[in-house]
């Protein structure tokens, strides 16, 4: 088959590869129709995640058509459309059983579990197509993905809605979707989003469903600012105003009841800490730029609410630890527990409460996978989302 | 007699052999004997194996490794699941078979350097149902070792509490059992990644990989696909 696989920073190919194979009784091999490149994946592209080898295949948001079922899987038969979460999880163990999905204690290979657990103290589950940190798993950046506990993740979606409104279910929307959630919005609560990638346009549509009273955007790109707006939110770019003074004045010098981190470790900016951090990132001396968490946190109300779903791998040097307590703030965060969302998600898109469709600007057949990389790495204000088919033969220009 | 091939030449090679030797391997009166020397300062409730060096965990000239895990399952099921020692192969990588040979001993054939299998007895030494198992290899044994398993119920209804100790003589000493870490056949890492792979087949019902069928997969995971 054809897949997307990584070399290294930079450099994404489509391969010719073999095709997956049922492994264990309860996998499913997917046909894949649609898969997105995720905002996760240019840390990948960007070679700050380690643990990648040449020959990976790349891909954690996708959805198809189930071609093969192991005997040990019940649920799901061939012929069913599903979408498949970026989380694997087994369902049966501790964390699964208290849908904390994603901390999920038996789908990171053993001999692959060691890393994560040197690095965090702990395992963590398997992953698609995210380094072997996360398993080394396949991802979905192909033609065929082998499915493991296929039983427990994918959902069988209906044939009246069409891939691009349901294909964010696998990461993108469930994760805006869980931010939020970690936010505890009270009636009245001013929520601000950093980063308005796609998790953050998600988290807005999101807060404001939840009933949020305000919610306050900040980024740099015009066109994603847009996006927020139209949404409902309000914008703050800060090429034109200081974020926190603007903060306080939109919120009465109260400052935000909650505050996202849709960015992660990769955060752009010229603030003082972030040129620090740039530098020690690029000497190896920090793994994680966090200018945006610094700034959330000092902007946070006191006895506020800190969500981050953006991606952090390693450490972070000047954590405002004293006006974290000071304060009093809650932090929460985590890779989403996307099981635990999909069937009432998928309800709500059903019943038009949800659009994701206004976020996708570009549809390339998979052939096109490195151009997508590169446009949504390096042109990040006109790319918002870019989806493969690998359906698709190759576009003509 | 039970040394088919032995290699003393190379630290991997004695490694290969502990492996196997300490797979499944567990238990022993290293517990008892550990503590000799060095008493830890005031009240301390940790296991044994968790202490740092300086209160002593050395067991003679060799050296002990623990590990705990909780699986999400009964007590009762957890242990006769593991006192069945032929299902060992399934999810220790390196154990190609456990053969009962009577009530308390059995045959282990473990892989050894360059595709060669090498050979052991152990007996077992103390087993009181669902709650320990305890065995030790034959004095002659080309890797003398033992261990000892031990079950408790997790509390809040989470399932039982693993705790495997193992006690081995490292051949080749401390050199040897560096070479092994680096090949990543030290019992202590192949010691925690068993019980990893035990509780994912006791929970789901298969061991985790990340192959995807088109190659040879893990020897470990095609075992239990044949089973």
């Amino acid at each position: 088959m054809r897949a997307l696989v990584w070399h290294g920073k930079h450099d994404v190919r489509v391969d010719r590869v073999d095709d997956p194979k049922i492994v264990n009784p309860r996998d499913a091999i997917i046909k894949i129709t649609s898969t997105a490149i995720c905002g996760s994946d240019l840390h990948l592209y960007d070679g700050v995640i380690p643990t990648m080898r040449p020959g990976d295949i790349l891909g954690h948001e996708f959805m198809g058509e189930v071609v093969e079922v192991g005997k040990g899987n019940t649920r799901l038969k061939k012929g069913d459309r599903v979408v498949v979460p970026f989380v694997i999880a087994c369902g049966k163990c501790f964390f699964c059983q208290k849908e904390q999905y994603s901390a999920c204690d038996n789908s990171n290979p053993a001999e692959k579990a060691d890393m994560s657990e040197m690095l965090y103290g702990h395992q963590m589950a398997g992953l698609f197509g995210y380094s072997h940190l996360t398993g080394g798993y396949a991802g979905g950046q192909a033609e065929y993905v082998r499915v493991p506990f296929s039983d427990i993740g994918p959902i069988v979606v209906p044939d009246d809605l069409e891939d691009e409104q349901v294909l964010f279910l696998s990461d993108i929307l469930p994760t805006g979707w869980m931010a939020v959630e970690n936010c505890e919005i009270e009636e009245g609560d001013t929520v601000a989003v950093w980063g308005c990638g796609p998790v953050g346009l998600f988290a807005i549509q999101s807060a404001l469903i939840m009933g949020a009273a305000q919610v306050i955007a900040i980024d740099h790109y015009p066109r994603r600012l847009k996006l927020a707006r139209n949404l409902g939110a309000k914008v703050i770019n800060y090429k034109n105003a200081r974020v926190y003074e603007a903060l306080m004045d939109m919120t009465g010098g109260i400052g935000p009841d909650a505050v996202i981190d849709a960015v992660g470790l990769e955060s752009h900016g010229f603030a003082p800490d972030n040129i620090y951090d740039y530098a020690k990132q690029t000497l190896k001396l920090e793994t994680d730029r966090s200018h945006v968490l610094r700034q959330a946190i000092f902007a946070c109300r006191k006895g506020g609410r800190v969500s981050v779903p953006g991606v952090y791998g390693g450490f972070v040097d000047k954590f405002p630890v004293g006006a974290f307590m000071q304060k009093g703030l809650t932090l929460k965060t985590g890779q989403t527990h996307v099981q635990k969302y999909l069937a009432p998600l998928l309800e709500m898109i059903r019943e038009r409460k949800i659009d994701t469709t206004f976020l996708i600007s570009h549809r390339l057949p998979l052939e096109e996978g490195p151009k997508g990389y590169r446009k949504f790495a390096f042109e990040q204000n006109e790319t918002t989302k870019v989806v493969l088919k690998p359906g698709w033969e190759k576009a003509n220009g | 007699m039970h040394h088919r091939h032995h290699n003393h030449g190379t630290g991997r090679a004695l490694a290969a052999g502990v492996l196997g030797a300490a797979a499944g391997a567990i238990v022993l009166m290293a517990a008892r004997n550990m503590m000799k020397d060095n008493q830890p300062i005031g009240p301390e409730d940790s296991p044994r194996h968790a202490w740092r060096r300086g209160a002593k965990r050395r067991w003679r000239e060799g050296a002990v490794v623990g590990r705990s895990i909780t699986v999400n399952a009964p007590r009762e099921e957890v242990y006769s699941r593991w006192r069945d020692f032929t299902t060992f192969p399934n999810f220790m990588e390196n154990v190609i078979s456990v053969t009962p040979l009577d009530q308390t001993r059995s045959r282990w054939a473990v892989e050894g350097p360059a595709g060669s299998t090498i050979e052991f007895e152990t007996k077992i030494t103390e087993d009181r149902p669902n709650e320990v198992i305890a065995w030790e290899s034959d004095e002659d044994a080309d890797v003398r070792n033992s261990g000892r398993v031990t079950f408790r119920d997790a509390p809040g209804g989470r399932g039982t509490e693993i705790e495997a100790v193992i006690a081995y003589d490292p051949p080749g000493g401390a050199v040897g059992r560096m070479a092994a870490k680096l090949f990543q056949k030290e019992p202590g890492v192949q010691a925690k990644r068993e019980l990893r792979r035990f509780k994912q087949l006791m929970e789901t019902g298969e061991i985790a990989t990340a192959a995807s069928g088109s190659k040879p997969s893990r020897p470990a995971a095609s075992r239990v696909r044949k089973s």
